[in-house]
């Protein structure tokens, strides 16, 4: 039993990180807000080394299997954390000008990190439950972090409000599939549906789906359930907008990887139509409505919409056509971990892009005007990133994509890649927009802009990613089938 | 030596980056000299192309992504041979035209380098993934190459200002490759060999994996996703909106290697990998070919912006690469070929040249252009090759090249023959036009005082006229390189 709680040790270590913040925010009080993001950016960056060498090649299961320590959560573990780090990293400046109580700010943080490396982990539904509400709680305190602006507040509410709907919709799910199979472990879920297969189709199942997908709908901001996405994307700090966009998602799919890969896989033929008219009708939504907004946070909010519909493509892909399968399909899996991974990095530059340019009431996009020549490094970044998303060759995103795609179009989803595609070309669109404002237009505003040591250093870790991921792509893609071995293939 | 050509201008963008954007004498020092080794590379490689073995030659091979089945796997046959010489040239001319671009040099010539390296990479590779990366390449850079430092056309009743021509460009392009991107995924999966391999496939297709119906659906997809690019009517409208709002030497890579770049994968995708389609849709390919020459030529000759004609020109031009493609006879596919690379250089000397009156005059308006010779001797001379070239005169590149397709074309469909031949006569009215307007009339107070092309333009267009006649009097070294491989390709095709 000892050595099985040792296994657990990054998730404690992260938790007493936060305390330890914590404590300190309390001894320093409010004079030294950047000292709490050294140590919490340090202490990660520890805790990402003693992950990685401590864990490596371990495997284990927790708690009767509620509680995986498996290549997956390993590579997820490591790829929170990493995200943390730059979060915190890009917090700094932004922290320091517009936020008082640092140091709730990053213990908070730092719990939710925490919370999202239980959720990769979490191989049982009351697990991944809890987890998922102990990240959302974090995230509804830090959406509405800025406690004077009315944005935020109403950011706040509304996903508070909203979350719990989501998340109620999500118990309803559990509790039907508890229902029918009696059993919340998703290896016996599994071998559960397996006997289920060939019988008429059971209503109640059905609902369940329905239900779980509805309520993680909510929390990817899949169409429909996507509203709350855009007011909180505008209204949240923006880096905790970056945080919400990039590493909740993240936790989200991981969860949705382990559901629909592992333990609902045997019943694919009744979801998968569902999953892919759902990614759909998200993507296409969301890229369309991105066209018509001025507010870069709230085009950011719709385009990451759109993101959301192409990773949901791979998980109606992780069926095989036409057969009732025994494990998922291996490339769809790496193709949705892969894109979440460019998409993280590329957004994360994107977003550091809009911190390091905008106050917070300066976010609409014709105040990008002449950027290019006020600073050409952060219009560079800014470009490549949008690039990035829009899946141009050199960057990220077109591998990412294109693997992803591929993947889709072997199981048969042809017609859905194609309507993908034509995605692309839109959000191509808007994101040229931007670029136009940036480069093409005259500054209102000449004098040329001055970045920070600190940001340009994030800007270029940030850019360095996005072209080493788009021009080799080879370790991440092998660490990344590596760790969806453990649920697929 | 294929790795290095696409290394040399990728690796210069990146040091050209680094470079103080203050001294831009030694940027514009710098970008020539890349472009020196570049031609000299391109020399090389087309030198070191043995017609006699045939077959991809110069192979590399590099690692990258196996478990999708993605090598960057480099190689040349015959026809990509004569276009990367191409490349070679037009780079090196536009290079030495840009020489007086003054806001923001730096960044011009670092996407500029990223655009030559999208297309030496689109011509060199064997792997449809990187063909596919190096052509959506190609497109990444134009928005900005024409929005910062392009031109709007403002002729009162129409305007068209050098956003909306780089947007168009742009998203007409990308709407080509997403049609590809299609159409290559479902090469993927059909062939059930797990590879993006160029040979891969083609065993693939030997060993039936692409039915009859399968190659029928997919065929029109490339041609018309690649054929954006080509110009191919009625998707050409971005070209002459694209390309007159564009820089000169933007202009020139743009139609003169870029085009080919749409043109090039018809042949090396479409035609080798979908054989049966091609033979299905040939006959519509063709017809819309002959519109393409048609409308081009007529469209050039109701334009009043110089650069339009140029542009609508170069649009009927392409016209006959295409015929040529379809007519699926050597003689036909010969003459698409070199029509590509006369094509190339025709209108890369017709953009430098508009360039360097437009820089003078600051008109483009060909009413109002007039009697230009006598100041601008050299121009004016330069103008009348591009455009004898251009309606056909023998001696020059423009005559082998379309002679061969007029001759394919009359061995497959006799009445599109004709109607070819008069696309050249059309050519002939404009371009006749043009010349005793703009160059050969009196000339008004207006203009006496024009400088003529200062002496590196001139050296850089004297370059493409030398190739120009050249290719002209004795297109054997280029032939002799070109049949083989379309020999090679028509057999793999199944036809004679």
């Amino acid at each position: 039993m000892r050595g099985d709680l040792l296994l657990l040790s990054p998730e404690f270590l992260v938790a007493g990180l936060a305390f330890v913040v914590l404590g300190v925010d309390l001894v320093l009080r409010r004079e030294r807000p950047g000292w709490l993001a050294a140590i919490a950016a340090t202490g990660l960056a520890g805790i990402l080394v003693f992950t990685l060498v401590y864990l490596w090649g371990k495997e284990g299961a927790l708690y009767n299997g509620t509680y995986a320590v498996d290549a997956y959560a390993f590579f997820f573990k490591a790829f929170f954390l990493i995200t943390g780090i730059v979060i915190i990293l890009m917090s700094v400046e932004y922290v320091t000008k517009h936020l008082t109580r640092a140091g709730e700010f990053y213990s908070l943080i730092l719990f939710s990190i925490v919370a999202m490396m239980a959720l990769a982990a979490s191989s049982e539904l009351l697990t991944a439950y809890i987890s998922l509400e102990l990240l959302s709680f974090c995230l509804y305190i830090l959406a509405s972090y800025t406690g004077d602006s009315r944005k935020s507040d109403e950011a706040g509410t509304k996903y508070i409000l909203l979350g719990a709907f989501a998340s109620a919709l999500l118990l309803y799910g559990i509790s039907l599939l508890y229902g029918v199979v009696g059993v919340t472990r998703f290896e016996d879920i599994s071998a559960q549906l397996q006997l289920l297969q060939g019988t008429s189709t059971n209503p109640a199942l059905i609902a369940a789906f329905v239900f779980i997908l509805a309520g993680l709908g909510f929390k990817v901001a899949a169409v429909p359930f996507h509203m709350w996405a855009p007011d909180i994307y505008e209204g949240a700090p923006t880096p905790i907008t970056a945080y919400l966009a990039v590493a909740s998602k993240a936790a989200a799919f991981a969860l949705l990887l382990r559901l629909f890969g592992v333990a609902f896989l045997p019943v694919a033929g009744q979801w998968q139509l569902l999953v892919a008219l759902l990614a759909a009708i998200t993507m296409t939504l969301g890229n369309l409505v991105a066209i018509g907004q001025r507010n870069f946070k709230r085009l950011l909010a719709y385009s990451s919409i759109g993101q959301v519909g192409y990773l949901l493509m791979g998980i109606a892909a992780l069926a095989h056509q036409g057969s009732n399968p025994v494990s998922a399909s291996h490339p769809a899996a790496i193709g949705i971990v892969f894109h979440l991974a460019g998409y993280a990095v590329t957004n994360l530059a994107v977003f550091m892009g809009v911190i390091a340019f905008s106050p917070p009431e300066q976010e609409d996009i014709p105040s990008y005007a002449g950027l290019a020549r006020r600073s050409p490094m952060l219009a560079a970044v800014i470009t490549v990133g949008l690039f990035s998303l829009a899946g141009m060759p050199f960057f990220a995103g077109f591998v990412t994509k294109f693997y992803l795609f591929t993947a889709a179009a072997q199981e048969g989803l042809l017609w859905l890649v194609a309507l993908a595609i034509l995605n692309s070309l839109i959000s191509f669109y808007y994101y040229l927009v931007i670029v136009r404002w940036m480069y093409i237009e005259a500054p209102t505003d000449p004098k040329p802009l001055r970045l920070s040591g600190l940001t340009i250093a994030v800007l270029a870790v940030l850019l360095v990613g996005i072209l080493a991921i788009g021009l080799y792509p080879a370790p991440l893609v092998e660490a990344i089938s590596a760790a969806t071995k453990a649920i697929a293939g | 030596m294929l790795g290095l050509s696409i290394l040399l201008p990728f690796a210069a963008a990146f040091v050209l980056a680094a470079l103080p954007a203050q001294r831009s004498h030694l940027i514009r020092v710098f970008v020539v000299a890349v472009a020196a080794i570049g031609l000299a590379l391109s020399i090389a490689i087309f030198l070191a192309y043995d017609h006699e073995l045939g077959g991809y030659q110069l192979r590399e091979e590099y690692r990258w992504l196996p478990s999708l089945g993605i090598s960057f796997k480099l190689g040349i046959d015959g026809i990509s041979a004569v276009l990367i010489l191409l490349n070679g040239i037009v780079f090196f001319a536009g290079a030495i035209v840009s020489w007086r671009l003054q806001p923001r040099s730096k960044e011009f010539f670092f996407l500029l380098l990223l655009l030559v390296t999208g297309v030496y990479g689109t011509f060199e590779t064997l792997n449809l993934f990187f063909l596919f990366f190096f052509y959506e390449l190609a497109v990444v850079p134009m928005y900005l190459l024409i929005g910062v430092w392009g031109s709007s056309s403002d002729f009162g009743t129409f305007i068209r200002t050098k956003e909306y021509g780089a947007m168009k460009l742009v998203l007409y392009l990308t709407a080509g490759s997403l049609l590809v991107w299609v159409a290559l995924l479902a090469l993927y999966v059909q062939s059930g060999a797990g590879t993006f391999d160029l040979e891969g496939l083609q065993q693939a297709l030997r060993d039936g994996a692409f039915s009859t119906s399968f190659q029928r659906i997919f065929f029109p997809l490339l041609v018309v996703g690649f054929g954006v690019l080509a110009g191919l009517w009625p998707f050409h409208t971005w070209s002459p909106d694209g390309h007159v709002a564009a820089p000169t030497a933007v202009s020139m890579l743009h139609a003169g290697v870029l085009m080919k770049v749409g043109a090039y994968p018809i042949l090396r995708v479409a035609m080798t990998l979908l054989p049966e389609g091609a033979q299905f849709w040939a006959p519509v390919l063709i017809g819309l070919a002959t519109v393409n020459v048609l409308y081009g030529a007529i469209a050039a000759i109701s334009q009043r912006d110089l650069k339009y004609v140029v542009a609508y020109s170069s649009v009927s031009h392409m016209g006959y690469v295409l015929m040529g493609l379809a007519t699926l006879d050597p003689l036909g596919v010969n003459g698409a070929v070199l029509q590509m690379f006369s094509h190339g250089i025709m209108t890369a000397l017709f953009f430098a040249l508009v360039g360097v009156i437009y820089e003078r005059a600051h008109v483009r308006d060909i009413t109002v252009l007039e009697g230009l010779s006598k100041r601008m001797g050299v121009t004016g001379a330069f103008f009348a090759v591009a455009g004898l070239t251009s309606l056909g005169l023998p001696g020059l590149s423009g005559f082998v090249a379309e002679f061969l397709v007029f001759a394919g074309t009359f061995r497959t469909y006799p009445i599109l023959g004709f109607l070819a031949i008069l696309g050249a006569a059309l050519t002939t009215v404009y371009i006749l036009r043009l010349l005793a307007k703009v160059f050969f009339g009196p000339l008004p107070e207006r203009w006496a005082h024009l400088p003529d092309a200062t002496g590196y333009e001139k050296a850089a267009m004297a370059m493409l006229v030398v190739t120009i006649v050249a290719v002209g009097v004795w297109p054997f070294p280029l032939i002799r390189v070109i049949d083989g491989s379309v020999k090679v390709l028509l057999a793999g095709m199944g036809v004679q």
